[in-house]
């Protein structure tokens, strides 16, 4: 905080620090972005030059008017012993002033309509990625790859309660990145599970709503390998600050070789329902598996949010096993507890199950291993 | 009938008279303002640096949401509300509204729909945390408990402002003095005439809209829910159809305000008043053919968006007049600037700004970039904190003197209005870098490159918070120990109101006066 104080500071000097060293001052600019990012797809390019366009004729009319005001409240002030005129009509004047703002947004009209409909041109796309909102994480699913997997935020909460140094991507940073081939045009197809969320990486030019019950559409072609940050943006709730979109771009072969191992990591997960665990792996994987994935509503002491969430100390966790895993794998319909049997592996499950019964001195001794979940499953 | 006022709490509880419910009125919204300002500064105290130091997230979006509402509903239509009341009788040659019963009806029901909305905060499992704009299904199947007292509570601030509406109505249409022709009504007559239409007519939609949130909490329908055959995106139809209107009912009167005070301190008459009138009338009738600029990245087809975004570009037509129209009222004058002119050119100069960063929000690509960002805070800011509030402010300033007898001192006026302006622009001018720059809007939390605009916003903020408190100073030094006002007041002024002393007696025009 008080570096920034002082940084504010050298702001207000700028002119001193410039002559003082170049160096500082180019930090400094770097560090108060002000402006949109020109991003690396034609419709991001195409919006900035749109943004830049405006700004300029705003700039323009707001030039024009201030300088009026500004002319009448200097040279027309009683003090200088100015007598006031009377006139207080023109009919030539008011055509005027209608006709030029209608002639400059006409103007403005003719380019942003040729940028919306090159926005909106989602045909021949060469690669559909679904994204789905969920209370607060993102899930991508590659159509037709037999790839999907879930995208949460991993800045730790100590840094984000101040107990540890932030790092350089703090809250813009997830467990699993979504990843695309550069030069391709990749479809997006975009729906949410629960609430409203929106889904904006403003490199890309994209913001796009993702509403339950309805599929929209964006597109890209990312011209320039790298991450690219977003976050929802839409208020979808309480941690609607802290579900962020991580894009990487990856060289085309680069990209293959990714969903190759994406396939054969899932195929892995699929056969560890079939393992039996020890409770110790089960517990410690439960452990981590809340953390990522409860602790938001549930909180870390499982004592939830008075009225909202409720505690998980006793309740559904000390109650009948099967009633714990309709909870988990189902949901509570109505509330905000998800269905979380297409979100979560069976192993997830089980040891999130088995963590809940015995934290917090729940201590209910028993555990839930991955095949009964998956029997769970088969018989519900 | 020309008695004077009942005493004790009696003359509050059961006037009918326009002055003294004028009165509660603007007293009632200045108490919500200081509320609404708490809201405010709590949230603006947890964005100060990265982090989370204050409060909950949850209760983060408690406040962004009752800020929101107390301010819109409890601060800015009230104040505009009891301008009418205490100014449409004098400006037309009124002896009274032509409702009085009504009228103290429709104020005495504002205290209880906030004391209710407040009292959400201190219910099991909070208050509103949906956004004022209470997007389903986060207001319906995901909201708190406490949803059915905030509908309960829109209710009846709906109900209220339907009635103040029809009362305006019914008193510009039928009590002009004789010979006050609609052609010579003061613009904030005009404006609120206007006004009232679009509160007639967008009040019910909004009391619709909470309805069927109602219905799908609580009776289990599915307006807004697919899964059931509604659609979330129905409701945000429904909520602009009201919301866009709304925006305008904020902002009208304040035209018919400024409309006032520049020609009195320019010593010229108002230039183009006809012309005034019918860009007020088309901003008015637009307003209905807009709302869904709102909503340019719900995955509208690209006819709706292209049909929106025209017809938002052309509000600009009849806005710019009203500015134009201003600025040649200025030319030429003599003018002088006590507060009320000084909030009156800082809203012309500041409400053209947030004009023109609409004008950028009206252009469907680029909004994609723009919407739901700190760039649409600072934009709605920018229209209604210099936009609406100035107005009001310049309007307490302007007419104190004829409502309590007594001139405020005007030193410290000024040294309001100084401190009142940096601290506006310090608050919202970063906005619309950090809006730019990426910074989603109703979020806790920030990575570190939005830091150092945040940290302004926030110290902005505190400094306009503080002047304000200097404002209710001022006003209760005017009216305890204030210079006696002359009837006249300010030598430019033109109007029926001046022509009563100061203070205006308790009945005033019970014989009509004569029009010129």
């Amino acid at each position: 905080m008080l570096k920034r104080a002082r940084g504010l500071w050298a702001w207000l000097l700028a002119p001193a620090v410039l002559i003082i060293s170049n160096q500082t001052m180019a930090e400094e600019v770097e560090r108060w972005k002000l402006n949109m990012v020109e991003g690396v797809t034609p419709i991001s390019r195409e919006v900035y030059g749109l943004h830049m366009l405006m700004f300029w004729w705003c700039v323009v009319i707001a030039v024009v008017v201030f300088t009026i005001m500004f002319y009448s409240m200097i040279m027309h002030r009683k003090s200088r012993g100015v007598k006031a005129s009377n006139f207080h009509e023109s009919t030539v004047l008011e055509i005027v002033w209608t006709a030029i703002p209608l002639i400059i947004l006409i103007a403005m009209a003719f380019p942003a309509t040729t940028s919306l409909i090159k926005l909106y041109d989602t045909s021949e796309a060469e690669l559909d990625v679904v994204i789905t909102g969920y209370q607060w994480r993102w899930r991508y699913e590659y159509l037709d790859e037999d790839v999907y997997f879930f995208s949460n935020m991993s800045t730790p909460r100590e840094q984000i309660e101040g107990l540890e140094a932030r790092g350089a991507n703090y809250l813009l940073e997830v467990d699993e990145p979504l990843v695309i081939p550069v030069d391709t045009k990749v479809r997006f197809l975009i729906t949410a599970a629960d609430v409203i969320h929106s889904w904006w990486v403003p490199a890309f030019g994209i913001k796009t709503d993702s509403i339950p019950g309805f599929i929209n559409e964006a597109w890209a072609i990312v011209d320039t390998p790298g991450t690219y940050r977003g976050q929802c943006a839409e208020l979808c709730g309480r941690d609607h600050g802290f579900m962020p979109i991580v894009v990487e771009a990856l060289p085309k072969d680069e990209y293959q070789q990714w969903l190759d191992q994406k396939r054969t990591d899932l195929a892995e997960i699929r056969q560890l329902t079939e393992q039996t665990f020890e409770f110790e792996e089960l517990y410690q994987r439960g452990q981590q598996v809340y953390t990522q994935w409860c602790v938001a509503c549930h909180r870390a002491d499982g004592a939830g949010v008075s009225g909202i969430f409720p505690a998980l100390i006793g309740g559904v966790s000390v109650g009948p096993v099967e009633g714990h895993m309709d909870v988990v794998v189902n949901g509570v319909p109505g509330t905000a507890m998800q269905a979380f049997g297409e979100q979560l592996s069976e192993v997830d499950i089980a040891a999130v199950i088995t963590y809940e019964r015995n934290a917090w001195g729940n201590n209910m001794g028993d555990m839930v291993q991955p095949i009964d979940i998956f029997n769970f499953k088969q018989n519900d | 009938m020309a008695h004077g006022p009942a005493k004790g709490l009696r003359r509050w509880l059961f006037t009918t008279n326009h002055k003294d419910i004028g009165s509660m009125y603007l007293w009632f919204s200045f108490a919500m303002f200081i509320v609404g300002g708490i809201f405010a500064l709590i949230v603006r105290a947890e964005l100060f640096e990265p982090g989370l130091q204050i409060v909950d997230p949850n209760f983060f979006n408690q406040m962004t949401t009752m800020h929101g509402l107390v301010m819109v509903f409890g601060a800015i239509m009230p104040a505009f509300v009891g301008l009418a009341n205490w100014m449409i009788p004098l400006m037309i040659g009124a002896p009274d509204m032509a409702l009085p019963r009504m009228n103290n009806w429709s104020f005495w029901i504002l205290p209880f729909a906030f004391l209710m909305l407040l009292s959400t905060l201190f219910m099991p499992g909070g208050g509103p945390n949906f956004g004022w704009t209470f997007y389903a299904p986060l207001s319906t199947k995901y909201a708190p408990e406490s949803v059915i007292f905030f509908i309960f509570a829109v209710h009846i601030m709906g109900a209220s402002s339907i009635m103040g509406a029809i009362n305006i109505i019914a008193t510009v249409l039928n009590m002009r003095a004789p010979g006050m022709t609609l052609m010579k009504m003061p613009l904030f007559v005009w404006t609120w005439l206007i006004t009232a239409y679009l509160l007639i007519v967008v009040m019910p939609v909004l009391a619709g809209a909470v309805t069927m949130v109602l219905m799908d909490t609580r009776f289990g329908t599915s307006f807004f829910d697919g899964a059931g055959g509604g659609d979330p995106v129905m409701f945000q139809h429904i909520f602009w159809f009201f919301g866009h209107p709304e925006v305008y009912i904020m902002i009208l009167p304040a035209f018919g305000i400024i409309s006032a005070i520049i020609p009195t301190f320019a010593r010229k008459p108002l230039f183009g008043y006809s012309s005034m009138v019918y860009a007020t009338a088309s901003i008015a009738f637009l307003s209905f053919t807009v709302w869904a600029h709102h909503m340019f990245t719900v995955g509208m087809p690209i006819a709706g968006e292209l049909f929106f975004m025209y017809a938002t570009m052309l509000i600009a037509v009849p806005t710019g007049v009203k500015v134009f129209n201003w600025a040649a009222t200025m030319f030429k004058g003599a003018m002088t600037f006590e507060t009320p002119m000084l909030f009156a050119i800082a809203f012309v100069m500041l409400f053209t700004i947030g004009g023109l960063s609409g004008l950028m929000l009206a252009i469907a690509p680029a909004d994609f970039q723009y919407h739901d960002t700190y760039f649409v805070v600072a934009h709605f800011h920018y229209v209604l904190v210099p936009g609406a509030l100035f107005s009001i402010i310049a309007a307490a300033y302007y007419w104190l003197p004829k409502w309590s007898g007594r001139m405020y001192n005007e030193v410290l006026g000024k040294t309001h209005f100084w401190v009142a302006f940096i601290g506006l622009n310090l608050t919202f001018f970063p906005m619309h870098f950090a809006g730019l720059a990426g910074m989603p809007r109703r979020i806790p939390d920030y990575h570190m490159m939005f830091a150092d605009w945040n940290m302004i916003s926030s110290i902005g903020a505190l400094i306009f918070g503080a002047s304000q408190i200097l404002f209710l100073y001022i006003v209760l030094d005017a009216i305890f120990r204030g210079k006696k006002a002359t009837g006249q007041v300010w030598e430019g002024a033109e109007g029926l109101e001046w022509t009563l002393p100061s203070p205006a007696p308790y009945h005033t025009f019970s014989k009509p006066p004569e029009i010129k």
